[in-house]
């Protein structure tokens, strides 16, 4: 059944292609797109059952030997983040159709919207499946390329200005990234993850370090940690609604994921754990005092996802198999409350009329679901028990006290604090625009129905990932088991003698 | 085996244009942050070259002993990032050509919000829509009498051109 592998890399790109040759019929790119992303929704869930039964699925692209050629690799931790994902995706999709229909698509260049989109599916699913740092690289460059795209959808001044501090800073985390590789190929001679596992102990200490920092680097960028974040609550608010919602659901969690593979898999020395963590509590309490202090519901939220990427560093930091197990359980929850979360924020903004908080108000009274959809992820995200935030912080704290240092301590306040002001923040969101007067009568309009269905798919998602939480964090608990111990990923991809006879020459000098 | 001692000119080559490639990201034109990427994007790619050992035969089976052949591997990564430098590009150049067409420069702009949100912080009006409500007993006592009264309340005729005035200024924000 690996054959199934690479498949939520082609069937988006195909669809895209189609997609694009149907750039004049809008119906039929919509058709598309949906049959698209749903074949990849069915085909990750198959992996994850696939994954969990059975090791890892690997597939070497091309029939090259495993070393050399370019292998697409899923593991636990590849199979939940590609199923998340394409949940998400899809109800953005559907969000997005709907929003179209219901505006009759004038104005707005869809012609090339679902292509763009798609391929941004392909480059998300080709970075999480990616077992090769190259390709890792040209997955990031996919999802990139198709992300400038979107931000800038339609060209207006706006997103023009928000684009350009975008695409540059996009750009410079790539250049660093690349960097890096060519290092890491001059030091060891392979870009195979396995492979460099075992090669990477042997490079100078300093060098690996070197390597590493670069790595992060790179990688934090993208995930908008605390000193490398400032470029996200300008840029992302600006875009469409759908585009934001996803690119704050998914696209920062690929930073994320990019994080955790390097930590576990490559540099598991844990020398950079203490920085990683002194950035984790900086990430959680600058990014939520940023939040308090907005008066605009999308900046807010843009705000609330950078502090909340915190908690998933903090829980990587930790270097400990529960630590990575509350990470990726938190990865899964937060990707479906904030996309929820800002997909919301677009029914406001139609509502309403705007995302201002000193504009919005009386909304409780003309739009109650509305008001309910605001307020479950709204209370998920804050953490409020039963929901599936409360489980994450659980996990984090549980691991934070098993370390017992006392950063971690002081880690562990800091996302208690994040929570409390999170919960500040979205509290006083949800009383000026539902609750107070609105200072203006609203506009006279309505929301479709079908927008709010996946919405509130995406919301219910994130109630579900409360109601399984046993099964998932016992499934998130066997990944981290797996990342740590580093040979279910390894032997899966370089098995010995059964692959072809592909072979890296060693940089460091004894076969070539 | 491939020689692996770095080859010092390339070396200083990719020092002089990462160098000149860093210097021209930091200004502002988006066109010099162009040159500036691309700049860069060279100098990584000389810097693959170094990373796959001194050069050799070409990488063809047959056509000489392995030993003395070139590794492939980092030129095809080179050819990638090339393609990839070039799309980058392309899309950068557009997007100035579009600020050009819309502000008459290529200038990155600050973010217009971060500066209002300041402002409006060291005005105190931040949340004085929630804040004058909940706090204070005497400010809502007031508020209360006064709508049997004619004519606005002062500090609600601020508020509201303060409202206004936000509109003004971020005209265009919301299309």
């Amino acid at each position: 059944m690996t054959w199934l592998v690479p498949l939520p890399v082609v069937i988006p790109l195909i669809a895209a292609g189609l997609a694009l040759a149907m750039s004049r019929r809008s119906r039929a790119q919509g058709i598309i797109s949906v049959v698209a992303l749903s074949l990849v929704l069915l085909t990750a869930v198959v992996l994850i059952f696939l994954t969990h039964h059975q090791g890892p699925q690997v597939v070497n692209i091309g029939g090259w030997g495993a070393p050399v050629g370019i292998a697409l690799v899923a593991d636990r931790l590849s199979a939940l983040m590609l199923l998340i994902s394409a949940i998400v995706i899809l109800c953005v999709l559907l969000y997005s159709l709907a929003q179209g229909l219901a505006d009759g698509n004038e104005g707005a260049p869809v012609a090339i919207y679902h292509p763009t989109y798609l391929v941004l599916a392909a480059g998300v699913a080709n970075a999480f499946l990616s077992g090769d740092l190259f390709n890792l690289y040209v997955g990031f460059e996919i999802l990139l390329a198709a992300s400038f795209v979107l931000l800038t959808l339609g060209g207006t001044g706006e997103r023009i200005r928000a684009g350009s501090i975008y695409v540059v800073v996009s750009l410079l985390s790539s250049i660093l990234f690349l960097i890096a590789i060519a290092l890491i190929y001059a030091a060891t001679g392979t870009l195979n993850l396995a492979q460099l596992s075992e090669r990477l102990g042997d490079v100078d200490p300093a060098m690996r370090l070197v390597l590493q920092v670069m790595l992060l680097m790179g990688f934090s960028i993208k995930a908008a940690v605390f000193p490398l974040s400032a470029w996200l609550p300008d840029s992302y608010p600006t875009a469409p609604a759908p585009v934001t919602a996803v690119f704050a659901g998914l696209l920062t969690k690929v930073g994320v994921y990019a994080i955790i593979r390097t930590q576990t898999l490559l540099f598991t020395d844990g020398r950079l754990n203490t920085l990683l963590m002194w950035a984790a509590l900086l990430t959680m309490i600058v990014g939520i005092i940023g939040a308090v202090a907005q008066d605009d519901i999308k900046r807010l939220l843009s705000f609330t996802l950078v502090s909340h990427i915190g908690y998933m560093i903090f829980g990587i930091s930790l270097a400990s198999t529960t630590g990575l197990s509350a990470s990726i359980f938190y990865v899964a929850h937060h990707i479906t409350v904030q996309t929820a979360l800002f997909l919301v924020a677009g029914l406001i903004e139609r509502r309403g009329g705007t995302t201002s908080l000193e504009r919005l108000g009386s909304l409780a009274k003309v739009a109650p679901a509305l008001a309910v959809l605001f307020f479950v992820p709204a209370m998920n995200l804050a953490g409020v028990p039963p929901m599936s935030g409360f489980l994450g912080k659980t996990g984090l704290l549980q691991a934070g006290v098993e370390l017992g240092t006392p950063l971690a301590y002081a880690a562990m306040g800091a996302g208690l604090l994040t929570s409390l002001l999170t919960l500040y923040a979205v509290v006083k969101a949800w009383n000026k625009a539902f609750w107070q007067d609105a200072p203006e009568p609203l506009p006279d309009t309505s929301i479709p129905r079908s927008m709010f269905g996946p919405a509130a798919v995406l919301a219910s998602v994130g109630i579900a990932i409360a109601v399984i939480g046993g099964p998932l964090y016992a499934y998130t608990g066997a990944a981290a088991r797996d990342l740590r111990l580093q040979s279910p990923y390894i032997d899966a991809v370089l098995v010995h003698g059964e692959r072809g006879a592909g072979q890296s020459s060693d940089a460091s000098g004894d076969d070539s | 085996m491939i020689d692996m001692t770095p080859n010092l000119v390339l070396v200083l080559v990719i020092g002089v244009l990462v160098g000149c490639g860093v210097y021209l990201l930091l200004e502002r034109s988006l066109s010099r942050v162009i040159v500036g990427v691309a700049l860069i994007g060279n100098g990584v790619n000389l810097l693959f070259l170094v990373a796959g050992g001194a050069a050799g035969g070409p990488p063809l089976i047959g056509s000489g002993p392995a030993e003395d052949m070139s590794d492939p591997l980092p030129q095809a990564m080179v050819l990638t990032a090339i393609v990839i430098t070039l799309g980058m590009t392309a899309f950068v150049l557009a997007m100035a050509y579009r600020s050009w067409q819309l502000h008459g420069h290529d200038e990155v702009q600050d973010d217009l919000e971060d500066r209002r949100i300041a402002e409006r912080a060291e005005r105190g009006e931040l949340d004085n829509r929630a804040d004058d409500i909940g706090t204070s007993l005497a400010i809502e006592a007031a508020e209360a009498r006064d709508e049997t009264e004619e004519g606005p309340l002062l500090a609600g005729a601020h508020h509201e051109a303060q409202v206004n005035a936000d509109d003004h200024e971020i005209k265009g924000r919301d299309r």
